[in-house]
């Protein structure tokens, strides 16, 4: 089981989303934005960070890279990709998921361990998940926002494509709370939290039980290997 | 320009600080791009129909900006 992880120039969370692979029981492999094929993966993680600098708009040069249009057929062909902030934003900018980016309400960086409800478990990344469970993991942001038309947004709620709820605070003034979504097959997910950040006792969100002990990110990258294998 | 229903909080801030230095009149500010491509010679008629499509599926997000205008300047 491999699972690519994507570099673009700017990028920062590469390495801590291979990490998360590796300790979830798969291989990660190193795709690099100029690479025209996918190395045989078996799934993709478009990681965090500021891609190209997040001139034009976050994600939007990203989105235009080499290694991106291999992505778009693939996903649109069923292969699983995860956009994780950064890449949440470059998924958007390719059309993967619909609606967009923008800069937090109250125009401050954020970061913190956020609280989640998962709202979908019918995906490829969040199999492991039971609908209506509280998740934690952190989130950092400047541009995540997260905003669409009515039209999508009816469509959003109508077909259950949002994954991810945010609990108790909104922390970027998302509307109606949005933190993640799915395409209509499941296989495409994008979020701003941070699941690879959340992977290791000792380095994860304070839980009730020890500080730092908090692995709900892990589940990402289970599900994900459950899926493929299961396929 | 981003989307008028659009919450632009850099406008909002730049909005409340001429507030603050006592420009009561001026309700809200938004801010936009501009963009300006440089030709190797003056652009055509075609060049401005590619120019403007450019701005429409790669400079501009429809979902949460507007393409103002893309006008020939010298």
């Amino acid at each position: 089981m491999k699972i690519g992880v994507v570099t673009f120039p700017g990028t920062l969370d590469d390495r801590d989303a291979m990490r998360a692979v590796r300790l979830a029981g798969a291989e990660p492999v190193s795709l690099w934005h100029a690479d025209k094929d996918l190395k045989k993966v078996d799934a993709v993680v478009l990681p965090g960070g500021f891609s190209f600098g997040d001139y034009l708009r976050c994600g939007a040069i990203a989105a235009q890279a080499p290694i991106m249009q291999k992505v778009i057929d693939a996903a649109n062909g069923g292969l699983p990709v995860l956009g994780i902030c950064n890449g949440f934003q470059v998924l958007v900018e390719s059309h993967l998921l619909p609606g967009g980016l923008i800069r937090n309400e109250h125009q401050h960086f954020v970061c913190r361990d956020q609280k989640l409800i998962v709202e979908n478990n019918q995906t490829a990344w969040t199999n492991q998940f039971s609908v209506g469970q509280e998740i934690t993991i952190p989130l950092k942001n400047g541009e995540g926002g997260y905003i669409a038309d009515k039209e999508t947004l009816k469509r959003l709620e109508g077909e259950d494509l949002i994954v991810f709820r945010y609990s108790e605070v909104n922390p970027n003034g998302s509307i109606n709370n949005i933190a993640g979504l799915r395409n209509e097959r499941g296989n495409v997910v994008g979020l701003m939290p941070h699941p690879e950040h959340a992977v290791e006792p000792g380095f994860g969100p304070d839980t009730n039980v020890a500080m730092r002990s908090g692995v709900d990110g892990l589940q990402f990258f289970k599900s994900v290997i459950n899926q493929v294998v299961n396929a | 320009m981003p989307k008028a229903d659009l919450l632009d909080p850099a406008g909002k801030a730049v909005a409340n600080a001429l507030q603050r230095k006592g420009h009561k009149a001026i309700a809200n500010a938004r801010i936009g791009k501009r963009i300006e491509l440089h030709y190797t010679s003056t652009p055509t008629e075609q060049d401005l129909a590619e120019a403007k499509q450019i701005a429409a599926d790669f400079l501009s997000n429809g979902v949460i900006e507007d393409v103002v205008s893309v006008t020939v300047e010298n």
